[in-house]
């Protein structure tokens, strides 16, 4: 899924210090899992907004909106009336759902209210590490499921560098796994490290086309 | 509500604590306002945020002794979704109004009364420096 983190309140604030009437949208998909913009954060932040701007004197009215995927037209449309009503459009979808909105309301200024950071998975309760660089040149095939174009600090193809520390732990962050260390014990365990002398060519960076644009085959 | 101390009081034990405060015949501040809950886990961010809205003083949370929560980690929860309240009213930078969590056993009056006070207190305090 796509991780995001809330931006600093500060930076919100004065994105949408001259309105008066702002839409809160959040959306029910990535970004709601990992805590950052879901219906819940949605109320918190217009909340904060409301308070914030009442101990100032300059009282704001926020509408609140929650749909599945911000990153879809038709379910924004969804919010064609709220929007109608409000100066601007607050989004704490990824960066995919708030153009999305803007390209949905383009008379309607959007403000992003979360950074984007990665694609990941859940490693504990409120922990999201990256897994996933969309490289579109995967690799997974011969690491044993291990990113080492994201897992490893150095994005390293061919084995680990020389600086794993003892335990398996990378030289630049002691509090994360090598990534090589993981793939060989993976491979160890499947009876695969035969692939562990297979050499991978150079990593091939035209796979991945700005903006990426992906047509499906019908079957 | 402008002025109150909004209390969400767990109703296996801050409740019954107020209660029996009551029936003792003990003082504790008029602006308090006083709201069961079946736990204090039940009590989310966003409910001490509107109680702010609503023009509360203070927040207080009350719920179960450590170990003696109805609901496992209803209080433990509580704690933390406090301590994240606190964050997030320190980032708007609103006047300082205190939420605050507290662990009390039913049979515990006179702590639910000092606790009252003492919240009753701090916002006097805060009203006068302003």
């Amino acid at each position: 899924m796509i991780i995001a983190e809330r931006k600093p309140m500060a930076e919100i604030s004065r994105a949408v210090a001259p309105y008066k009437k702002v839409l809160v949208a959040g959306c029910g998909t990535c970004v709601a899992v990992c805590w950052a913009g879901g219906e819940k954060e949605v109320g918190i932040l217009a909340s904060q907004l409301r308070l914030a701007r009442s101990a100032e004197g300059n009282e704001i009215v926020t509408l609140e909106a929650t749909v599945e995927r911000q990153c879809e037209k038709e379910m924004v449309m969804e919010l064609r009336d709220k929007v109608s009503e409000v100066e601007a459009v607050l989004s704490l979808a990824c960066g995919a759902g708030v153009q999305t909105m803007a390209d949905v309301f383009e008379d309607k200024p959007v403000f992003p209210a979360v950074n984007t950071t990665f694609i990941g998975m859940p490693e504990s309760e409120g922990v999201w590490v990256e897994m996933c660089g969309a490289c579109g040149d995967c690799y997974l095939d011969r690491t044993g499921g291990i990113c080492p174009v994201v897992r490893c600090a150095k994005g390293l193809l061919n084995g680990p560098c020389g600086g794993t520390r003892k335990g398996g732990k990378c030289e630049i962050d002691a509090g994360k796994d090598c990534a090589w260390v993981l793939i060989y014990r993976r491979l160890e365990k499947q009876g695969r490290l035969d692939l562990m002398r297979q050499y991978n060519a150079p990593k091939n960076f035209r796979a991945v086309k700005r903006p990426g644009r992906v047509q499906a085959v019908k079957a | 509500m402008n002025g109150a101390i909004v209390a969400f009081c767990c109703q296996h034990s801050a409740y019954p604590a107020a209660d029996l405060a009551g029936k003792l015949g003990l003082h504790y501040p008029e602006a308090l306002r006083i709201i069961r809950i079946p736990c204090a886990g039940r009590v989310d961010v966003i409910h001490i945020l509107r109680a702010f809205e609503k023009g509360a003083s203070a927040v207080l949370v009350l719920g179960c002794e450590d170990g003696a929560c109805h609901h496992i980690t209803g209080n433990t929860r509580a704690k933390e979704r406090v301590k994240h309240c606190e964050m997030l009213l320190k980032e708007i930078g609103i006047d300082g109004r205190p939420a605050v969590m507290f662990s009390l056993s039913p049979n515990a009056p006179h702590k639910f009364v000092r606790v009252a006070n003492e919240i009753e207190m701090v916002t006097r305090e805060l009203r006068e420096a302003r």
